[in-house]
């Protein structure tokens, strides 16, 4: 391109500064750093710490270039990673300045006289960005012929990171990422001069804190040589062996983009795919590392039927699908065996026959398979009996979800809102253990001024990091604490912008989602539902709920009956409201409803477990569309298997209502590279299954595949939704407890021995220890000692949902104190132990309940930790 | 028509009789291969028995023909294979694939694979003919230990590298070997279990020793 020389140039556009580059002239904007400018001219300038995520360091100095200022060049070569355009500025790189290149090729030399030629054996061979730059950058021939440094190797961080001291080049990438973005100083520069070093307490003392942070891997995708690699992918493979396909996280409902690494049929590794209005360059350790799940020997590979012995056999699939239609059709018209009745007299008679199929598809499904449940049990089973929510729920949430969820487009709240409020309010949500990258942006987002207020009992790790703006209540009251909120956090909220996030768990606290519709409402703060699956919020604009159709319809709506039953090609659709997981269960359980159709749920994560086990053995048929067998299998009379997250495609949608597609990863029918190893053989996504069944029921659902399930759902649309409170708050209960009782606080963690952990020996490893958390006051009252044992037992009166688990005695946890109100313990609601995983549910404790706490628990008596 | 016509035609057979037989009594009497030739691959071992393959990968990346499979494992206090972190877990040659150009013999960082002489490599299933790591490995000879078992030459496998190549002379004079070849390119073994297949005569192949060397042990 030439420029005739006498055209005058353009005007500098404002706010920006001219410059020249190599020659070319060109205009960046105040404070952009000279490396960024490179970058978009296309001139590669070699770097080591840079990383445009990252506060700038200048630590390698691989980057120097020649900069002139004013006419009078610098006297030594400069970091481009730290220095800001300036106007005037001339800079020569490596391309066009010899001083620039010779400088580079120092650095180069200096950065490998201590790194060890191991190359053959470190996993970041072949991708190694030393590597490529000590090509592109660097001498052939090394004139350093003394002995390198040496360290032990490899040194764990964590259960899952390892480092390698000697491959280091000190650009501190994991120490600024661990310090700046996860906010747990786990790793950090030690010692001086030719001893510098990266490593934790740990390996400085020899003791330290306990290492934990959600966020560790990041450290090992970002670290520009094999200093720290990932202890699952070790050895394991070649970068240049692996099949790379992008994919979304099926782990929570943060919605990240993955980039799943695979080979032979095996996913051997999952990095952060880039997405700057999602995930940025950040996955959270459950993403990264719970990938071999599908590898499981627990996968159920083959359609099973529950033979006259009582055992599951292995049959076809139209064998399968022939019995679970017949058993499904029997139980929906009510033609199976009629209900026992025993009299007072001990009498046994018939009483009027089970009648109707219940379906609980579960949290973990896609759009496309959540819109396959509703409609089959909307036409194959002809009610609304459907709900996707396998945790705590209630009929207020549902009211909400209509009025506050469904249909919400994610333009309403999204990770750019939450970056640019001034005040957010975090209720019923602990962001990093229920939505790790909802917690990174809002820690993001703290850092640049942000007000992040939780209403929660505690100052948890995730409060501390993100400002540690703490308005604390007892658990049962936050409703009164959202009516009554400090007056700066409620003008806060009236400010244009602020918004307020909700978590799932708020449908626990009667009144408190309807609380905080109002407070959304009063102050005009824009409010959103974090929920943890992955197919939560799919779930509900897919109308897999008893009250909502696809779409954000209500189904009170005779209009938006009509209207989903002419796409579908019906004449009516079943009216009555259904029931929802709870009262399914009880009518199974009650002998009144005769089958279940259950998707991917464990009982231990409904509110009452023993309810569900009770319906599950009571109910005359159980289908189950599974990965693995499970508790529920154990319960099935038809076992369908359906396929994993890697080997189908589909849509997640995540708590912004934003669609996550994903294509197939690994098709084992695709040639023989995914058919050998692994056990994928299961390609069936759940909205095909469910197709296939219906089918054999002789209703048409045209869900065979997810690309069919979704041109559908989108020719339904969405309608639009008028923000509603719930129609009736309910009253929280009185907080009368009997005499020696606490109040009970409680949540999930992220890594507490869910299904999809399972067959990563590791991951567990960098859980955050099970401890019962309590005030030093309280603990005192009650006789707990920091750092000893204390039993949480059942209250005298049993919880609101549930009886507690006569086996159960009661849970052992660690004491440790914190800043909750006076009589509250807050203990996490899982707690993985070497036997399963106990919940709170099962003793009957639940979040705002009485719970009983005594010291020191005996040791002997039953082990549940 | 002179009288001699009638066996004029023999004139080449009978001058054939006086000349040197080129047909191979293959495989009555087997052939002798040059001494580089690129046969059968072997996985070799260092002086104690532990494998010299860390399962880099670089064999299978360099091979034009996709032949090799490599999966690298981590070696354990409890389980060693090779000095050092890494060892070659799995290791599979497919003998349908492979065109002996021996590239994957110039990526060896640590000369573990090298070439062997043999060549009898045909079989009737093509599973036979993807060779695993037992059936590659060089044969254990005397001071040698079948892996795993801790490094028995030093502390860390630098000294394997250091003493190696010292100790695998010495044992090649005990065995009375010679090494013939100094120059080390591809094909040429200066392993002490290639040596014996990959240069002594053809009798030697007789050797118990030996038998397991040339793929003919496999079972
Ligand atoms: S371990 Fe990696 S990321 Fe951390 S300072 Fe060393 S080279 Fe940089
Ligand atoms: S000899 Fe050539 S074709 Fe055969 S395995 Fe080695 S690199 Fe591949
Ligand atoms: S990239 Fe500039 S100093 Fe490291």
């Amino acid at each position: 391109m030439t420029q005739a020389p006498e055209q005058e140039a353009p005007p500098v556009p404002e706010g920006h500064v001219r410059l020249t580059i190599d020659g070319q002239t060109v205009d960046a904007p105040k404070g952009e750093l000279l490396i960024r400018t490179c970058e978009r001219l296309g001139i590669v300038v070699p770097r080591f710490c840079d990383h445009p995520l990252l506060d700038p360091a200048g630590a390698c100095r691989q980057c120097l270039v020649e900069v002139e200022m004013g006419g009078r060049p610098m006297p030594k070569p400069q970091a481009s990673c730290t220095m800001t355009v300036a106007d005037g500025m001339v800079v020569k790189t490596q391309h066009t300045s010899p001083v620039a290149d010779k400088a580079q090729q120092g650095v180069m030399e200096l950065l490998l006289i201590n790194h060890p030629l191991d190359c053959p054996i470190c996993d970041k061979g072949g991708e190694c960005p030393l590597q490529n730059q000590a090509m592109s950058s660097g001498r052939a021939e090394s004139r350093f012929v003394e002995e390198k440094r040496h360290f032990a190797k490899p040194l764990p961080i964590s259960d899952e990171v390892l480092l390698d001291r000697e491959r280091c080049v000190l650009c501190q990438r994991c120490t600024r990422f661990s310090e700046q973005i996860a906010g747990d100083p786990f790793i950090e520069l030690l010692e001086r001069g030719a001893h510098q070093q990266i490593g934790t307490e740990e390996t400085a003392w020899g003791e330290g804190e306990e290492f934990q942070s959600y966020f560790s891997g990041n450290t090992i995708q970002i670290c520009p040589v094999g200093a720290l690699t990932s202890a699952s992918y070790r050895f394991r493979s070649r970068p240049f062996d692996l099949v790379s396909t992008p994919g979304q996280c099926e782990h929570c409902a943060s919605g990240c983009s993955t980039r799943r690494d695979w080979r032979r049929g095996g996913v051997t590794r999952v990095l952060a795919g880039e997405d700057p209005n999602v995930n940025e360059e950040w996955l959270c350790d459950k993403g990264r590392f719970a990938f071999r799940y599908p590898t499981s020997p627990q996968r159920v590979l083959a359609p099973m039927v529950r033979g006259d012995d009582g055992e599951l056999v292995a049959v076809s699939w139209i064998e399968a699908l022939e019995r679970a239609a017949e058993l499904l059709l029997a139980a929906r018209d009510g033609s199976g065996p009629g209900r026992v009745l025993v009299g007072d007299d001990g009498v046994e008679a018939e009483g009027d026959p089970k009648k109707g199929v219940g379906v609980l598809p579960g949290g973990r499904l896609t759009v496309e398979d959540a819109y396959a449940y509703g409609k089959f049990a909307r036409l194959a089973l002809r009610s609304n009996d459907v709900d996707h929510r396998a945790r705590v729920h209630s009929d207020e949430e549902l009211d909400f979800l209509a009025g506050h969820v469904a249909g919400v487009a994610p333009g309403h709240v999204s990770y750019a809102h939450l970056e640019a409020a001034r005040t957010v309010l975090c209720v019923a949500f602990d962001p990093e253990e229920e939505s790790p990258i909802v917690f990174l942006r809002l820690r993001k987002a703290s850092r640049h001024g942000t007000r992040v207020v939780h209403v929660g009992s505690w100052t948890t790790p995730a409060v501390a990091k993100t400002g540690g703006h703490l308005v604390r209540v007892a658990p049962g009251d936050e409703p009164a604490a959202l009516d009554d909120l400090p007056d700066d956090v409620a003008t806060a909220l009236g400010e244009p912008g602020a918004v307020v996030l909700v978590g799932e768990r708020a449908a626990e606290v009667p009144g408190l989602l309807t609380a905080v519709a109002g407070l959304g409402s009063r102050t005009g703060a824009r409010v959103a539902w974090v929920p943890r699956r992955a197919g939560e919020r799919g779930g509900v604009d897919a109308g897999a709920l008893p009250t909502l159709l696809p779409g954000a319809r209500l189904l009170t709506d005779a209009d938006a009956r009509e209207a989903v039953a002419a796409v579908w090609g019906v004449p009516t659709l079943p009216e009555s409201p259904g029931r929802d997981v709870t009262a399914m269960l009880r009518a199974a359980a009650d002998g009144v409803l005769a089958g279940l159709v259950v998707g991917g749920l464990e009982p231990a994560d409904l509110p009452d477990p023993a309810l569900a086990r009770a319906a599950l053995a009571e109910a005359d048929v159980v289908v189950s569309l599974e990965q693995v067998f499970s508790e529920v299998t154990g319960y099935a009379d038809v076992v369908l298997p359906v396929a994993p997250a890697v080997n189908r495609g589909g849509t997640y949608r995540n708590w912004e209502g934003r669609d996550r597609t994903f294509a197939t990863t690994i098709d084992p029918g695709q040639g023989s590279s995914g058919r050998v190893g692994g056990t994928a053989a299961i390609t069936l996504p759940d909205c095909r299954v469910l197709d296939s069944l219906a089918v054999e029921m002789d209703v048409d659902l045209f869900t065979q595949t997810p690309a069919a399930a979704a041109a559908e759902l989108a020719e339904l649309g969405t309608v639009a939704v008028t923000p509603s409170t719930p129609r009736t708050r309910p009253d929280s209960e009185p907080a009368g407890r009997a005499p020696g009782t606490v109040r009970l606080a409680t949540w999930r963690q992220l890594l507490d021995g869910g299904a999809l952990l399972a067959q990563e020996p590791d991951l567990p490893g960098t859980a955050r220890p099970a401890r019962l958390r309590v005030a030093a006051a309280t603990a005192e009252r009650l006789g707990l000692v920091a750092g000893e044992p204390a039993r949480l037992h059942a209250a005298e009166q049993p919880g609101r949902h549930a009886e507690p688990d006569p086996t159960l005695a009661g849970l052992d946890l660690v004491v440790e104190l914190a800043d909750l109100p006076e009589d509250v313990v807050w203990a996490p609601s899982h707690v993985p132990g070497a036997s399963g995983v106990t919940t709170l549910a099962a003793l009957g404790l639940h979040h705002g309940g009485p719970v009983r706490v005594t010291g020191s628990a005996a040791p002997e008596s039953g082990d549940q930790q | 028509m002179g009288m001699f016509d009638g066996i004029a035609g023999f004139g080449v057979t009978f001058s054939t009789m006086f000349k040197k037989v080129v047909t191979e009594e293959y495989p009555l009497v087997k052939k002798v291969t040059a001494p580089r030739y690129h046969g059968r691959h072997q996985l070799n071992r260092h002086p104690d028995g532990l494998e010299k393959c860390v399962g880099c990968e670089l064999c299978a990346w360099a091979c034009p023909a996709d032949a090799i499979y490599v999966e690298g494992g981590d070696n354990t206090p409890e389980a060693r294979y090779s000095p050092g972190e890494r060892y070659g877990a799995i290791y599979q040659i497919n003998y349908l694939r492979c065109i002996g150009c021996g590239l994957c013999i110039e990526a060896c960082p640590t000369r573990s694979l090298t070439m062997t002489n043999e060549y009898e490599l045909a079989d009737d299933d093509r599973q036979d003919l993807i060779y695993t790591k037992e059936m590659l490995l060089a044969p254990l000879l005397p001071g040698m230990e079948q892996p795993p078992h801790p490094m028995r030459l030093g502390d860390d496998e630098q000294d394997y590298y250091v003493q190696g190549p010292e100790m695998a002379r010495q044992g090649r004079e005990q065995a009375g070997e010679h090494d013939l070849d100094t120059d080390n390119r591809a094909g040429a073994n200066v392993e002490p279990g290639a040596a014996l297949v990959g240069k002594g005569p053809l009798a030697k192949r007789g050797s118990p020793e030996a038998s397991g060397a040339t793929g003919e042990g496999r079972s």
